[in-house]
C-alpha cells in the first residue's frame, strides 16, 4: 500500500493550487461575488484559467483529453480551495460529472462529454436529492419511456451548479418504488429543454445551488443501463464526498491558523489571550481532531485511486469526521474571535457558512457515520 | 523479486517453523505477557522458546545494531517484520521496558561501556528494568525531582523516593532520574543512572490501584552506592534524555487499548452483547456512540500510520507524540466505558471465576491510569499549545 504521504508530483499540484487560488479566488473574491450579486456565482475567467491547468481534466483519463492524475491529486486542489473559500464548478463538473460519465457512459458519451469537461466548453450538475437531508435512494422523480427517449417528470433539489450547468444528471425512477435501489436510472438532461424550469436558492455560503423542476422534460438519454442507476450514483457520490471531505480539511484548517494567529495577538487583562489556558487547551484538542483528519482524507482519496474494496466505509469515515471537526473548528473560531467573529467584516465567520452546507451535501456527519457502522456489519 | 519481497518470504518460513502453535493466541491476561529478567517464571515451555529464539535473531529489538545483540533490521524489514507476525497472531516474545524505554536512550546517548554491558542482557530478556521518574513531590511538575545523588570522587551517594515505579518490585535494574545539581535552574541539574535493584538501601513496596492490582511501587533509595559509569549521558544532562525518553512512553501508552491481533473488536463485542436488529445493533443509542467511537479510532490508527510514514520521509514525530498520547489514551478510556456499559450487570462483578475475577471492571479501572502517566492529557495539551502552536 502506498503510504499516508503525497508523492512529490501530487506535492507539486498542492502547490501549484495553492499559488493559483490564493491569488485568483480568494476569500475577497468571494465576497466580491456575493456583494455583487454574481449571476453565475463564480469567476467564468477563473474557471478558464484553472481548466488552463489541467484542473477540470484530473480525474478524465488521458484517452479523453484529461491528465488522468486522480483523486488525491484533486483532493489537493480541494483543500486548497477550501482555505480560501474559492467558488468554481469543480465539483459539480470535474468531479461528479466526470465520475459519472467515465463509469456509466458509453463510448460515445465518453469521448464527447469528458473531452468538452476537460478543456471546459461543458458544466455539468447532478440532480440527485429530492428530500431536505441527503438520501440518494428517495427517489420519485419518474423517466418514461416514449418513443426512443424519456420523459421525465419530479423535482430535485441543493442541485450545485443547477442554474448554470449545460447538461443535467438526473437520478429517477424507471421502476419501482420509492427507497428501492433497483428501477433507479441516470439520465442527460439539457438544462434549456422544454420543462425544465430552475431556481437558484441563495445559500448561507453564497455558493451556487438550485431547485430543478422537470415538467414533462425530454431527456436526451441514458447514462448506464436503465434501472441500474443506483450502483453508479453511489460511486459518483464517493467521489464527490471525498472531495467534500478534502474541502472541509482545507476550511477547519484555515479557520485554525486564523484562530491561533489571533489568539497570538488579541491582549485582553494586559496579556495576549493565547497564554490562557482555558483557551490554549481547546486549541490543542482541535489542532489533535485536525490531524485526524488529515489522515481519514488522505486515506479515503487514495482507496478512491486504488479503487479498493473498503473504499465507500473510507468515504465515509472521511466524510464523518471531516464534518465533525470542521464544525468545531468553524465554532471555535468564531467563539475565540469573540464579538469580531460575529461581524461580518471578518472573514472567519464565512468559513463557518461555507462549511455547514459543505458538510450537509451528500450527507452530514449522522448519515455517514450510520452508514460507516452499516457497512461494518451493525 | 525485490529484496524485501525475499526477506518477507523467508520471514513468514522462519516464523512458521519456529513460531510455537500456542504463541499463536491472544494476550488475554497479564500471565500471557512475557517480561523476562532473573526472577521471570515462564507460563510454558513454549514462551520460553518463543523468547530464545526470537532473542537469538535479536528479533525481540529487531532494528538495534546486531554488535549488540539486535537484529540490525532497516524500518521497512521491521514493519514486514511485524506484518508477519500479525497475520499468524504472533504473541510478543518479550514485554521490556528494556527495549521500549532505555535501550533507545543507551543507543543514542549512553557510552560504549554501557552499550556492550546493557543491551545484550536487555534483548536477551535476562534483565527486567523499571523506571524511576517521579516523586511524589514531583508528577507533573517532573524536573522538580528531589531525590538527590551526591559526588563521593568515583561514585555518587543517592537518597530520595521514587513513586509510580511499574513493576519495581519485579525489576532488576533502575533506571532513575536524580539531582546532582540543586543549585541550578531545575531542568539543568538533573543526571540520568543506572543501578541494580539488589544494591544496599534499595527496598521496594507495591501501591494497590483501584483495580485491585499493584502493578506500580513506591521505591526507597537509602545510602545507595551508583558508580560514575553508569551515568548515561553527560552529568546535570538528564533532562534531555528524561524528555526524549517520555516521548518514548507516549508512544506506548497512546497505543494502549489498539485492538490486538486476534482479539475481537469493539463492534463484535458489541454485536455479541446487543444483538442485531435487521442488520442494526438493537440499541440505538449505543450504536450511535460506538459508531463515533470506531471513526475516531479508525482515523487514529491512521494517524499513527500517517505520523510513522512522514518520519519515514524526513519530518519529525516529535511533536505528534504529544497529541498521540493524548488522542490514544483518551480513545482507550471510552473504549473500556463502553465495554463495562455493554456487559451490564456482568460488566460489574469483580470476584467470580465465571466473570474471569473481574477482568472487564478492572481493565476498565486501569485505563483511567493511562491519561495520567507519562505526563497527564492536560500536560499534553500543554505541550501541544506551547511547543507546536507557540501560544505562550
Amino acid at each position: 500500500m502506498t503510504g499516508l504521504v503525497l508523492t512529490e508530483e501530487q506535492q507539486m499540484l498542492k502547490d501549484a493550487a495553492k499559488r493559483f487560488l490564493q491569488e485568483r479566488a480568494p476569500v475577497a473574491e468571494l465576497r466580491r461575488l456575493r456583494d455583487e450579486r454574481d449571476e453565475t456565482g463564480f469567476s467564468r475567467d477563473t474557471w478558464a484559467e484553472m481548466v488552463d491547468m489541467g484542473l477540470a481534466g484530473t480525474l478524465i483519463p488521458e484517452d479523453f483529453g484529461g491528465t488522468g492524475f486522480g483523486h488525491v491529486g484533486m483532493g489537493q486542489v480541494f483543500e486548497e480551495a477550501g482555505r480560501n473559500l474559492s467558488a468554481s464548478p469543480l465539483l459539480s463538473t470535474a468531479v461528479l460529472g466526470a465520475a459519472a460519465v467515465n463509469l456509466a457512459g458509453n463510448a460515445e458519451q465518453k469521448q464527447a462529454l469528458l473531452g468538452a469537461i476537460a478543456e471546459g466548453s461543458l458544466v455539468t450538475a447532478l440532480a440527485a436529492d429530492e428530500a431536505p437531508r441527503h438520501d440518494p435512494l428517495k427517489v420519485e422523480t419518474r423517466a418514461e419511456a416514449e418513443g426512443d427517449g424519456y420523459v421525465v417528470n419530479g423535482r430535485k433539489q441543493f442541485v450545485v451548479d443547477g442554474h448554470v450547468a449545460d447538461k443535467l444528471i438526473v437520478s429517477a425512477r424507471t421502476s419501482g418504488g420509492s427507497s428501492d435501489s433497483e428501477g433507479i436510472s441516470l439520465l442527460l438532461v439539457d438544462r434549456e429543454a422544454d420543462g425544465v424550469d430552475v431556481e437558484r436558492t441563495i445559500m448561507m455560503d453564497n455558493r451556487n445551488a438550485a431547485v430543478v423542476t422537470f415538467d414533462n422534460a425530454r431527456a436526451e438519454g441514458l447514462l448506464g443501463e436503465e434501472g441500474k442507476g443506483y450502483a453508479v450514483l453511489e460511486r459518483v457520490l464517493d467521489a464527490g464526498n471525498a472531495q467534500l471531505a478534502a474541502e472541509l480539511l482545507g476550511i477547519a484548517q484555515e479557520s485554525f491558523d486564523r484562530t491561533v494567529k489571533y489568539l497570538q495577538e488579541r491582549k485582553q487583562f494586559g496579556v495576549t489571550i493565547g497564554s490562557f489556558q482555558g483557551l490554549q487547551h481547546r486549541a490543542a484538542h482541535l489542532f489533535s481532531e485536525i490531524e485526524l483528519v488529515k489522515s481519514v482524507v488522505i486515506r479515503a482519496l487514495q482507496a478512491l485511486d486504488e479503487d479498493a474494496d473498503d473504499t465507500p466505509a473510507l468515504v465515509s469515515l472521511a466524510k464523518a469526521k471531516a464534518s465533525e471537526v470542521a464544525e468545531l473548528a468553524t465554532n471555535e473560531g468564531v467563539q475565540m474571535h469573540g464579538g469580531m467573529g460575529m461581524t461580518d467584516e471578518f472573514d472567519i465567520g464565512l468559513f463557518l457558512k461555507r462549511a455547514r452546507p459543505v458538510q450537509q451535501l451528500f450527507g452530514d456527519y449522522r448519515y455517514h457515520a450510520s452508514r460507516y457502522a452499516r457497512l461494518n456489519g451493525y | 523479486m525485490t529484496d524485501l519481497e525475499q526477506f518477507r518470504q523467508e520471514t513468514r518460513a522462519w516464523l512458521e517453523e519456529n513460531c510455537p502453535r500456542s504463541m499463536r493466541t491472544p494476550v488475554l491476561s497479564a500471565e500471557d505477557q512475557c517480561w523476562g529478567g532473573r526472577n521471570f517464571k515462564f507460563q510454558s515451555e513454549d514462551q520460553r522458546l518463543w523468547l530464545e529464539r526470537m532473542a537469538e535473531r535479536g528479533w525481540t529489538a529487531p532494528d538495534w545494531p546486531t554488535e549488540y545483540g539486535g537484529g540490525g533490521l532497516s524500518k521497512e524489514q521491521v514493519k514486514v517484520l511485524r506484518e508477519e507476525m500479525d497475520r499468524i497472531n504472533a504473541r510478543p516474545p518479550l514485554h521490556s521496558f528494556g527495549i521500549w524505554m532505555i535501550g533507545p536512550a543507551i543507543l543514542k546517548f549512553g557510552s560504549e561501556k554501557l552499550k556492550q554491558q546493557h543491551l545484550p542482557p536487555i534483548v536477551r530478556g535476562e534483565i527486567r528494568w523499571c523506571q524511576g521518574y517521579s516523586e511524589p513531590g514531583a508528577g507533573s511538575d517532573l524536573a522538580g525531582l528531589q531525590t538527590k545523588a551526591v559526588d563521593q570522587g568515583d561514585h555518587f551517594i543517592v537518597n530520595g523516593q521514587k513513586i509510580w515505579t511499574s513493576y519495581a518490585d519485579k525489576a532488576d535494574w533502575m533506571f532513575c532520574l536524580v539531582r546532582t545539581n540543586p543549585d541550578v535552574k531545575k531542568q539543568l541539574g538533573i543526571s540520568l543512572v543506572l543501578f541494580d535493584m539488589e544494591t544496599p538501601g534499595v527496598t521496594t513496596r507495591p501501591i494497590k490501584l483501584i483495580s485491585g492490582s499493584s502493578p506500580f511501587c513506591e521505591t526507597f533509595l537509602e545510602d545507595v552506592r551508583v558508580e560514575k559509569d553508569q551515568v548515561v549521558g553527560e552529568v546535570d544532562q538528564g533532562w534531555t534524555i528524561a524528555k526524549y525518553l517520555l516521548t518514548h512512553e507516549r508512544a506506548m501508552i497512546g497505543g494502549f487499548g489498539r485492538t490486538a491481533a486476534g482479539e475481537k473488536t469493539l463492534s463484535e463485542q458489541a454485536v455479541e452483547c446487543l444483538g442485531l436488529e435487521d442488520g442494526r445493533l438493537a440499541d440505538d443509542m449505543f450504536r450511535a456512540e460506538l459508531a463515533r467511537w470506531d471513526i475516531d479510532a479508525k482515523a487514529f490508527e491512521l494517524t499513527n500510520e500517517r505520523v510513522t510514514d512522514e518520519a519515514k520521509s524526513g519530518q519529525g514525530v516529535g511533536a505528534a507524540s504529544a497529541m498521540l498520547k493524548y488522542y490514544g489514551t483518551e480513545l482507550n478510556k471510552r473504549r473500556q466505558e463502553m465495554i463495562v456499559a455493554m456487559n451490564g450487570f456482568d460488566g460489574l462483578v469483580f470476584e467470580g471465576e465465571q466473570w474471569d475475577q473481574g477482568a472487564v471492571p478492572r481493565s476498565m479501572l486501569r485505563s483511567k491510569g493511562n491519561s495520567i502517566e507519562g505526563g497527564t492529557s492536560e500536560i499534553q495539551l500543554n505541550v501541544i499549545a506551547r511547543n507546536i502552536l507557540g501560544l505562550v
